[in-house]
């Protein structure tokens, strides 16, 4: 490990945030650094193919994107590193971040490191992680041919999973708390018209029991508190995102949900502190508007640096 | 540098569960996002962990006996495996740090 490893622009998180911020820095010709706890990408790696980023009327491999986006920016110089952020400190002007692979310092951060799939936090949950509870149907649809599964949510997310799902299980449950669902409507529509779904409306999970593997739900209507139970082999969980902000909680202005506050320049309360994508406060949690985020921080950020 | 390596069906008895030194066996495919996130966190353990634990992959869509085997229903999947037998089992992304710990726990 190198002593000093110091940099004009460090950058928290590799997804389409960071990395076009990435782009954006490294052409400037900034000395910038991008750090991702795992592979680059971000949630798209999750996600199949995306059908809302411009340029690709035919869909995108997630996948690829991210691989597209991640050699773009390293051909321009940006350096990439495996890392883990724990903290941000401040000496001066100078933010010193604590990572898993020692410090660094930069003159601006960039923090891009979006967000995490909520659990449920029902008994069960953890016990079956891996045996039933799932996070990715992209991943795991493959394990469950042919046997009834659930999604838990209503959002994007949850239609997403649920018709990914209808390629493998026989039957795909939607089990959403309220009696409409919040995902986009061209997404509503292809489940609504899809025979393998069926939706359990203003129902909640209480449990999720089984033995050795998941084999049922316990669930509950909100309206009328009847109880019920739901045969299925798999239960798949979309029911919203916290962003990673866990480390930067004394550090830059947070809202209550964990997201951080920024104006419209990507901007914190910190100076020299930027924020893009997911992470930020009143996001859309899209790849085009996290692309576009990315884009201004790093303007706003080169803006900081040749003002002092 | 010590590299991962590919393990499959008809191999697995011989390279993971005779195995003289415990086995981190990594089960993945190539639809899987977060597979691809493990995947440079198990090389770089590779070499850092040479000698002292074998990194082995095993691609769930072709071997599909081991996987259901172990009841993988989640990937990425780490089982680590010592004396034939898996003593530890982590599924989806962890940071290394993380990682680290549990090997050095099964050590």
């Amino acid at each position: 490990m190198s002593a000093k490893r110091e940099y004009e622009v460090v950058i928290i998180g590799g997804g389409p945030a960071g990395l076009t911020a990435g782009i954006y820095a490294a052409r400037a010709r900034l000395k910038s650094l991008l750090v991702e706890k795992g592979a680059a990408g971000g949630w798209i790696i999750n996600a199949g193919v995306v059908e809302n980023y411009p340029g690709f009327p035919d869909g995108v491999n997630g996948l690829e994107l991210a691989d597209a986006m991640q050699r773009q920016a390293v051909k321009f110089g940006l350096e990439m590193l495996t890392a883990e952020v724990n903290g941000i400190g401040l000496k001066g002007e100078q933010k010193i971040l604590k990572t898993s692979e020692g410090d660094i310092t930069a003159r601006a951060v960039i923090v891009a490191g979006g967000s995490d799939r909520v659990k449920l936090g029902v008994p069960g949950e953890e016990e079956f992680t891996g045996r039933g509870v799932a996070y990715c149907a992209v991943c795991d649809g493959y394990f469950y041919r042919d046997v009834p599964v659930a999604v838990v949510g209503g959002g994007n997310a949850a239609m997403n999973e649920a018709l990914e799902l209808t390629k493998f299980a026989s039957r795909v449950y939607v089990i959403h708390r309220r009696g409409e669902l919040r995902a986009t409507k061209i997404l509503q529509e292809r489940a609504f018209a899809d025979k393998k779904i069926e939706f359990l409306w203003e129902t909640v999970v209480e449990a999720i029991e089984g033995q050795d593997k998941v084999k049922r739900l316990r669930l509950k209507n909100v309206k009328t508190g009847k109880k019920s139970s739901l045969d299925i082999s798999g239960v798949f969980v979309a029911v919203g995102f916290r962003p990673n902000t866990g480390y930067l909680k004394n550090m830059v202005a947070l809202e209550d949900n964990g997201t951080i506050i920024t104006n419209e320049k990507m901007e914190t309360n910190v100076p020299g502190i930027l924020a893009a994508g997911d992470i930020r406060s009143s996001s859309i949690r899209q790849v085009a508007a996290a692309v576009g985020d990315g884009a201004v921080a790093a303007v706003y950020a080169e803006r900081y640096l040749a003002g002092k | 540098m010590s590299k991962p390596v590919a393990v499959s069906d008809s191999d697995f008895d011989q390279i993971v569960l005779q195995s003289k030194t415990p086995v981190l066996v990594d089960f993945w495919a190539a639809w899987c996002g977060p597979c691809r996130m493990v995947a440079p966190v198990v090389e770089e353990l590779a070499g850092e962990y040479a000698g002292k634990i074998t990194m082995a992959k095993l691609n769930v869509d072709e071997n599909p006996k081991t996987a259901s085997q172990y009841g993988i229903m989640s990937i990425p999947t780490l089982l680590i495996f010592k004396k034939g037998a898996p003593v530890s089992n982590i599924v989806g992304f962890r940071p290394k740090a993380e990682l680290k710990k549990t090997i050095d726990a099964v050590l």
